[in-house]
């Protein structure tokens, strides 16, 4: 237990998407000009990636790692599909997206109507496939995946929203004209960033 | 600026293209520039770049990847139902990135550990998506190939600018060569500029210069 909470702290804090992996960037300079906005999205971005973290935990598990298909009988047991994770994995993460705009279209139309055409882009969203990517890559069980790809989503969901908070107080003051836009931007979420730095250490 | 004389250079290479074509080239370099002007790709561009080395690796890698898309989306372009059209980009990038990788793990494989993760993201890369929704998808397969070039090596571009900056202000060193030792100054590396904060910032600043130079405005 005390290993699950301090994974969900690291992913939200430390390993934050944005702030030290610089995942998800495009949707999150894209969409940060409103807090609105930016918590929509960013709840979205939770529940995808809380669902397709662990999805494709079992995929690897069971089907794509060398030797992971002993299950089906021991013909299969020399097989290893590794080479096809990047097109399964996308196909999975794609097909959970069009389902949570489905479920966003039919329960929330208002949200529909103001996240409109950025849902689907949630399906190239990086941080959603890197947090998969990242996942394999440790040795997580299938508890430990579910907690860091819920963290994940909960770190990018409270860096989008706190970018689009200060963007929205940049509003009133006067940036010089050629830095307006992304370049001053770029500048905050450099400070934001090392802001976070603070947590570096931080265990449970 | 470095920026002008890549243009110059990549219109004299070429020089069989009608002056539409070589647009195609040259506008993604400067003013229409995938990273700091369309805002695409930049998680990469921002992650690959503590050192020069995975930064041209990269450069390559997504150069062939967006290319190559386009090539086939645009041969392709008449025969994909609208509804299903991102599945069917998605599973066209993939097999590009999925060869890619697989080459880089065969012939430079400490690059591509180095890399780690981010090879596979190209296929999220919004580069390559962006561009096959905005072009390939109404374009003719010439132009489509000449514009995923374009793309890829203004995206390349800007990468090389901020590796070159963090690694010779973060290591003193390019490509791995130590530089300030070499001409026998003390150098201490300044570990910011290795730190993600430090590729922000210097991204930041890279915008600026560059529109100041091309006088490119956004309001707010």
């Amino acid at each position: 237990m005390e290993n699950l909470i301090n994974i969900g702290v690291r992913s939200v804090f430390i390993d934050n998407m944005i702030f030290a992996y610089f995942l998800g960037m495009c949707s999150f300079l894209a969409i940060s000009k409103k807090v609105s906005t930016a918590f929509g999205l960013g709840i979205a971005v939770v529940f995808v990636l809380g669902i397709t973290v662990p999805i494709n935990w079992l995929i690897q598990n069971y089907i794509l790692n060398a030797g992971a298909l002993a299950w089906l009988g021991s013909d299969f047991a020399n097989i290893d599909l590794n080479f096809l994770q990047f097109i399964v994995f996308i196909s999975v993460i794609a097909a959970i997206v069009q389902l949570t705009e489905m479920a966003v279209e039919k329960f929330s139309p208002a949200l529909y109507g103001t996240l409109g055409i950025f849902l689907p882009l949630i399906a190239v969203n990086c941080s959603v496939l890197g947090a998969a990517l990242f996942m394999v890559g440790r040795p997580y069980n299938l508890a430990e995946a579910t907690v860091f790809g819920f963290g994940s989503g909960v770190g990018w969901m409270l860096a989008i929203v706190a970018l689009a908070g200060v963007r929205e107080k940049m509003k009133y003051s006067n940036v010089p004209a050629p830095l307006r836009g992304l370049g001053i931007t770029f500048i905050l979420v450099g400070l934001m960033s090392l802001g976070f730095l603070s947590f570096l250490g931080f265990s449970l | 600026m470095s920026t002008e004389a890549v243009a110059v250079q990549e219109k004299k290479s070429e020089p069989l293209f009608s002056k539409k074509n070589r647009k195609l080239l040259s506008n993604p370099l400067d003013i229409d520039n995938p990273v700091t002007v369309q805002v695409l790709g930049v998680c990469s561009a921002l992650a690959v770049t503590t050192q020069l080395k995975p930064a041209l690796v990269m450069t390559l890698g997504l150069t062939i990847v967006t290319a190559s898309s386009n090539l086939v989306i645009s041969l392709m372009r008449n025969s994909i139902p609208s509804r299903i059209r991102i599945i069917v980009q998605l599973a066209v990038v993939s097999l590009w990135v999925i060869l890619v990788d697989q080459l880089l793990k065969a012939y430079v494989y400490d690059i591509s550990k180095q890399l780690s993760v981010f090879v596979g993201l190209i296929i999220t890369n919004c580069i390559v998506m962006g561009r096959l929704e905005a072009f390939a998808m109404s374009n003719k397969p010439g132009p489509s190939l000449l514009d995923g070039l374009g793309n890829g090596l203004g995206y390349g571009l800007i990468l090389m600018a901020i590796a070159f900056l963090r690694e010779l202000l973060g290591s003193g060193a390019l490509f791995g060569f130590k530089v300030f030792d070499a001409i026998g100054f003390k150098y201490q590396g300044n570990g910011l500029m290795l730190l993600p904060a430090g590729a922000c910032i210097i991204l930041g600043i890279i915008i600026w210069v560059q529109r100041s130079i091309n006088g490119y405005r956004e309001s707010h």
